[in-house]
């Protein structure tokens, strides 16, 4: 076992951990931080995705080991009111990809420019969903930049 | 109303079976068969591991007759020396160290003697390979109407055609999982399923207990597609297995390639035409053979042979119809439920097949289409007469309007190295059990008056992201006048909820969802509200009725009534299959890439009758989530099998449509609401994977000129047969 000290979402967080854990087991069963989800384990299905120094990963494909000193933000950080948009336009049926959905889609929002070089459609394509046929979560982060644009 | 439960999956509140606390318990694995058919001759626990430290259950640890119950009793719980197919459980472990049971299950070696697998449903069987009934066959059904011979013969026109569709995975997002623990000498499994009373029934057949002592929770469900219909009993009967033998509580979860190796998918079919046309495109003969690969126990095959058969002529009138259809035992991993039960197969053969016979007779295909339409006071081809007022012309209409069909279908196919074209597919899909199902099942609702004036809803149909809980609470809080939040939905506990059936066949909805609406119907009755019927006034009445009756239960209650006309034979399989059809026309729009014969869809219209629109976005959600996968189905997703196992259980090489595989799919609803559904809705969750296969290979029919029978159509068999095709054109012209 090795000591782990990251901070996570915000605040300094320490773990002992196996030096073969993925940041995905080391959220989800070491720090009870079950929002995030596994669909695939190998880096497919982004259910997993989390921030790691602001930009999106898949926790799985992530040796816990390398987010010494680094910041990590998992789901459980998000603002409830930010995601009303996508509530409304359907974005989350069964909800089992909505935590790697919801963190692609506020990481989107809180980074508008860069849909001057990509298409919402592009940035999405690493969240896998079985439910939605997607059109609903590019409905509900169309709206939310919408919003955000306005605010 | 938006999603109850919405906001707990965004946030990541939701807790899924995997993500639930759990103290003190060990995990669970399950050691699969290498073979695909043979004895097993030994159990090998190999060296370095201390065996004494896991929990080891196989076929003599059961305390009941080893057989999972479902139709029949073929199949074990686990494989008592004998296996029929690769990956079948043969052996349990548990350890309470996740890494060292892994290590463990990789450290059993399963010996067997090989005996002659059959391998593929398409060939007969070989004597050697028989090894159900006489041929192999699980199930053969057929339906009959008119003379299907006599028409053939005389038809001016006879056009044939042989269409096959590949497995398909489920794929939901969470992969299956159960829990099992002892709560006293009540056994409680919790997880992930569609049907928590099949797993009950199972539970009590297998381990011997009644029901009394058996407790089924399902947990939120992320994702079933009907993958979650019948597989879960396996699982919660390992687990179970496990929790009794160690006396801990054991969790079992499937990671994503045990769960699309060992799982059920798709049924894979074979599906021929023999069309009499008359020239100018009426059906008059219709002779339809369907085979589907069974797998390697029967478990649901003779009921998705049936629906297949029964939508297998298509939403048309004509006169003379057989239609024989066989379940073919083999020794691969049983197929099983998937949204759609049949239908999909058999839909994509019919309506690929209509659009063979337009182009040889030179009519358009929406033409033919509209010719043949069942128009109200028609039969089926179970002699079922349709009259329920649509105007299924109507809705074929409206899609050929919304995708500017007429315009698209004559503008030039060729642009340099790309080809377009435009595709359609007419089709309906019966909501409910068929037949009699409904009927036997006398599905029951509970709706309880609540001491605080709440009301709440107890049923067994599960929330999987189609919407139930949502659902559920609108038909109640309209019925009673009550608010949102003065609405409960029960969590599908068995210790507390009526069997209100399984959560599938598009039943929850139309089915479930009136029964809702009558036990609030019953619940008013009950608390004798004298004229404060509804709303703040049956509130009153609610909680005037818990003073004056304290600590009593409030009960309203409504058991399935068979809507009056409706008949149906098993034996001649005539009548009326189902209560309702939902009616649909898809039109999907692609553009192949003569360089690499990849095809996309580029637009994507679906509109369909589905008797009521209860909720507008989950009904468009439940559309466009249906095309997706029907689109997948038919250009991406290829189940590659290597002797019975599929070769890439994996999303790296399995692929299914992301965001930029698909186009924004456009819906459109027609309603005509039906009496016997909730407000009036007939079933809507499998409707939408009927239609995108066919219609998006049409399209590719009209892009390229060449008539595609065959699904996934990959790059590699688009270029096979475009090539062929170029390569025959190039013969006639010589
Ligand atoms: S679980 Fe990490 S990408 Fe699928
Ligand atoms: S909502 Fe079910 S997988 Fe996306």
């Amino acid at each position: 076992m090795i000591t782990l000290a990251f901070t996570l979402n915000g605040a300094p967080a320490t773990v002992e951990i196996d030096p073969a854990d993925r940041l995905l087991d080391v959220l989800r069963e070491r720090l009870g931080l079950t929002g995030t989800k596994e669909g695939c384990g190998e880096g497919e299905c982004g259910a997993c995705t989390v921030w790691l120094d602001g930009l999106p990963v898949n926790s799985c494909l992530v040796p816990a080991y390398q987010v010494r000193g680094a910041r990590v933000h998992t789901v459980e950080s998000l603002d409830p009111a930010a995601l009303e948009p996508l509530l409304v336009h359907g974005a989350t049926q069964c909800g089992a990809c909505t935590p790697g959905v919801a963190m692609t889609a506020c990481w989107i929002v809180g980074h508008p420019e860069i849909l001057a070089s990509h298409s919402l459609r592009e940035l999405l394509a690493g969240n896998l969903c079985r439910c939605t046929g997607y059109d609903g979560i590019v409905a509900g982060v169309q709206a939310a930049l919408d919003a955000g644009a306005r605010a | 109303m938006h999603r109850r439960e919405g906001l707990a999956k965004l946030t990541g509140r939701e807790r899924y079976v995997d993500d639930l606390p759990l103290d003190d318990f060990l995990w669970g694995a399950t050691v699969r068969s290498p073979a695909s058919r043979g004895r097993v001759t030994a159990v090998r626990f190999g060296r370095g591991i201390d065996w004494s430290q896991f929990v080891v259950v196989d076929s003599q640890d059961l305390p009941g007759p080893n057989e999972i119950l479902l139709i029949e009793r073929d199949q074990p719980v686990l494989a008592a020396g004998y296996v029929r197919h690769v990956h079948e459980p043969v052996l349990l472990l548990a350890h309470r160290d996740r890494v060292a049971l892994r290590r463990a299950v990789a450290a059993v070696t399963i010996e067997v003697a090989p005996e002659p697998a059959a391998l593929d449903f398409r060939v007969p069987p070989r004597p050697e390979q028989i090894q159900y009934g006489a041929d192999n066959v699980l199930k053969h059904l057929r339906i009959e109407k008119g003379d299907v011979e006599r028409a053939l013969a005389t038809a001016p026109v006879v056009v044939e055609g042989v269409y096959e569709t590949g497995a398909q995975e489920h794929v939901y997002l969470e992969p299956q999982g159960m829990i099992a623990h002892m709560d006293g000498d009540v056994l409680v499994v919790r997880g992930s399923m569609q049907c928590p009373y099949y797993v009950v029934k199972a539970l009590t057949h297998a381990l011997n207990r009644d029901e009394q002592h058996v407790r089924v929770v399902q947990t939120p469900t992320g994702g079933g597609f009907g993958g979650k219909e019948e597989y879960p009993s396996t699982i919660a009967l390992h687990a179970a297995l496990l929790a009794l033998k160690s006396g801990r509580p054991v969790k079992l979860v499937y990671d994503r390639t045990e769960d699309m190796a060992a799982t059920t998918k798709r049924h894979p079919a074979r599906v021929r035409h023999r069309t009499g046309v008359t020239r100018d495109g009426k059906l008059v003969a219709q002779d339809i053979e369907v085979v589907m690969d069974g797998g390697a126990y029967v478990t649901l095959s003779p009921v998705v042979l049936s629906r297949g058969i029964i939508h297998a002529a298509g939403p048309y009138a004509c006169e003379h119809v057989r239609i024989d259809g066989r379940a073919m035992f083999t020794n691969a991993v049983p197929f099983g439920a998937f949204r759609g039960f049949g239908a999909p197969q058999t839909h994509f053969a019919g309506e690929r097949h209509m659009d063979v016979v337009a182009h040889r007779l030179g009519i358009d295909p929406a033409e033919l289409r509209r010719r043949n339409l069942l128009r109200d006071g028609e039969r089926t081809a179970t002699g079922q007469v349709v009259n329920d007022g649509t105007d299924r012309v109507a809705v074929l209409e409206r899609a050929l309007a919304l995708a500017d069909y007429d315009k698209k279908r004559a503008a030039n196919k060729a642009g340099g190295t790309t080809r377009r074209g435009i595709g359609i597919a007419t089709f309906h899909h019966g909501a409910g059990f068929t037949g009699s199902g409904e009927v036997m099942l006398s599905s029951r609702v509970d709706v309880a008056g609540l001491p605080d004036g709440r009301i709440e809803v107890l049923s067994a149909n599960i929330e999987m992201g189609q919407g139930t809980i949502t659902v559920f609470t609108a038909l109640a809080a309209a019925r009673l006048g009550l608010t949102p939040d003065d609405v409960v939905v029960a969590e599908a506990d068995t210790a507390r909820v009526p069997n209100s059936g399984p959560t599938v066949a598009s039943r929850t909805s139309m089915v479930v969802g009136r029964l809702v609406e009558r036990a609030c119907d019953d619940l008013r009755r009950r608390v004798n509200t004298g004229g404060r019927g509804k709303g703040e006034g049956l509130k009153r009445a609610i909680m005037d009725w818990h003073r004056a009756h304290p600590g009593g239960r409030l009960v309203g209650s409504a058991t399935y009534e068979r809507p009056p006309g409706i008949a149906w034979d098993d034996h001649t399989y005539t009548g009326d299959a189902y209560g309702a059809f939902a009616w649909a026309a898809y039109i999907a729009e692609v553009e192949v890439d003569l360089r690499t014969y990849t095809t996309r869809v580029t637009d994507f219209v679906a509109v369909q009758e589905i008797g009521k629109v209860l909720h507008e976005t989950f009904a468009r959600g439940q559309v466009q989530g249906g095309v997706a996968q029907g689109i997948g189905w038919a250009l991406l997703e290829d189940c590659k099998w290597q002797d019975g196992a599929m070769a890439n259980a994996q999303l790296t090489n399995y692929l299914i449509p992301t965001t930029e595989d698909l186009p924004p799919i456009r819906v459109a609803f027609l309603e005509n609401p039906y009496p016997h559904g909730a407000q009036g809705a007939k079933g809507l969750g499998e409707l939408p994977i009927d239609g995108p296969a066919p219609a998006v290979l049409n399209a590719v029919a009209d892009a390229l000129g060449v008539e595609p029978t065959t699904i996934p159509l990959t790059p590699e068999r688009l270029m096979e047969i475009a090539e062929r095709g170029a390569r025959n054109a190039e013969q006639r012209r010589q």
